[in-house]
């Protein structure tokens, strides 16, 4: 018998402070108060600090709950209205931001060629591999943190919806993330450990305050995806395209720890992820999109819309992070204890 | 109980696809054990994690070279 490990990170969230007048009222709701509504949603900047804490707060009911909160408020009218007003503006501004197309095979064939040169080594596993510092590595951890201590959890949310066979492909998938029954060597759980082992904590939901909108949006579009039953192909390609991209970003990875002299609990996260990712791509071609679009052939452009909006949303993040890193500044709200040099 | 046979998936274009817990033994007699659901062996031998997969068979191209 495997006994489960003893990790913080299994409990409830705190709730977070309020960025703005929508989130402030997610938060009232939460409190158990009656607050007015606030304003127009169309007012809202979808890709804002303000709405995105504001779905955070909504998604996070559907996982753990937040501690102190009353876990029926899950399915409090007034806070599943103002979520899908919320998610309709994000929605519409992703729509617009990233062109259509229902080529899947093309849009998959595109991810699997790796970009080399000076022209395409500029992403941040490739900075970290190279001249990273321990300060950005750890804040890097940071923002990932919001998704990985919940890894796999939005894309379980879609195995009831699929066919039979994409559903075994993806379970397979699944089951793997969430350690071929092993607790301790579920992902979230490997993750915890690499923090724990960076001198970070791995308490749930606490770094929530302090990472900017571009890191909730990435969580909050797989949790939308993974919520809305219609959404299903887009929450598909969003998990193709993380088990198709992220073996060689996690080989990087790896090496800029072993450059940076990290411990054997901080690389393994990312060391385990470039043989599981290598399966999981196999996996996810072969055992989940072929029979999906095989069973659902029109779901095609939601699928190319789910790659193409999460990669979106990847690459705003990744360019937040590169860009206040090259100018010696905190890529958080509030920089850790061994933030950038002043 | 009947043993199942072990399926075992070949790629057109990367690793071969082993179903189940495998012990591999590698050409210089090594033993290497994965108990993942599903392991990729590499057949291309550009992996730098033998005997398994880490993606090296995919195409390289020159950033300058993309559409």
């Amino acid at each position: 018998m495997t006994v489960v490990p003893a990790t913080p990170h299994t409990g409830r969230a705190p709730l977070p402070g309020a960025r703005g007048p929508w989130s402030e009222t997610v938060l009232e709701l939460l409190r158990g108060g009656d607050p007015p509504p606030a304003g127009e949603p169309a007012d809202a900047d979808p890709y804002g600090d303000d709405l995105q804490l504001a779905l955070h707060c909504c998604y996070e009911l559907h996982y753990r709950g937040f501690a102190g909160v009353d876990d029926d408020r899950e399915w409090d009218p007034r806070l599943v209205t103002l979520r899908v007003a919320l998610e309709e503006r994000f929605l519409a501004a992703l729509r617009a931001d990233v062109p259509p197309g229902d080529d899947v095979a093309a849009t998959v064939e595109a991810l699997l060629v790796e970009p080399v040169g000076p022209a395409a080594e500029t992403g941040v596993s490739h900075h970290l591999y190279r001249s990273g510092e321990l300060w950005q590595l750890r804040e890097y951890v940071v923002h990932r943190s919001v998704y990985h201590l919940k890894e796999a959890d939005p894309q379980a949310w879609v195995i009831p919806r699929l066919p039979d066979a994409a559903k075994a492909g993806l379970v397979t998938v699944e089951h793997d993330e969430y350690g071929a029954g092993d607790p301790a060597r579920m992902h979230a759980v490997l993750f915890a450990d690499m923090m724990r082992e960076l001198g970070l904590s791995t308490g749930y939901g606490h770094y929530v305050d302090v990472v900017p909108a571009a890191t909730l949006a990435e969580v909050n579009f797989m949790s939308l995806c993974g919520l809305r039953r219609s959404l299903r192909g887009a929450l598909v390609g969003q998990f193709a395209l993380v088990e198709l991209t992220s073996s060689p970003g996690s080989e990087r990875l790896v090496r800029g720890m072993r450059r940076l002299g990290c411990g054997p609990a901080a690389i393994r996260f990312y060391d385990e992820h470039v043989e599981a990712d290598a399966v999981h791509e196999q996996v996810v071609r072969r055992g989940v999109l072929r029979p999906l679009l095989a069973a659902e052939p029109a779901l095609a452009a939601d699928v190319v819309f789910g790659i193409r909006a999460a990669g979106f949303l990847g690459d705003r993040l990744g360019e937040l992070l590169l860009g206040r890193w090259s100018a010696g500044r905190s890529s958080l709200r509030g920089p850790l204890p061994d933030g950038p040099p002043r | 109980m009947p043993a199942e046979p072990t399926r075992v998936t070949l790629t057109d274009d990367g690793p071969v696809l082993v179903h189940g817990p495998v012990e591999i033994e590698t050409a210089d007699g090594r033993r290497v054990r994965s108990d993942r659901p599903v392991t990729a062996v590499c057949t291309c031998r550009r992996t730098r994690r033998p005997p398994f997969c880490d993606t090296s068979h995919r195409t390289r191209v020159r950033e300058e070279q993309r559409t």
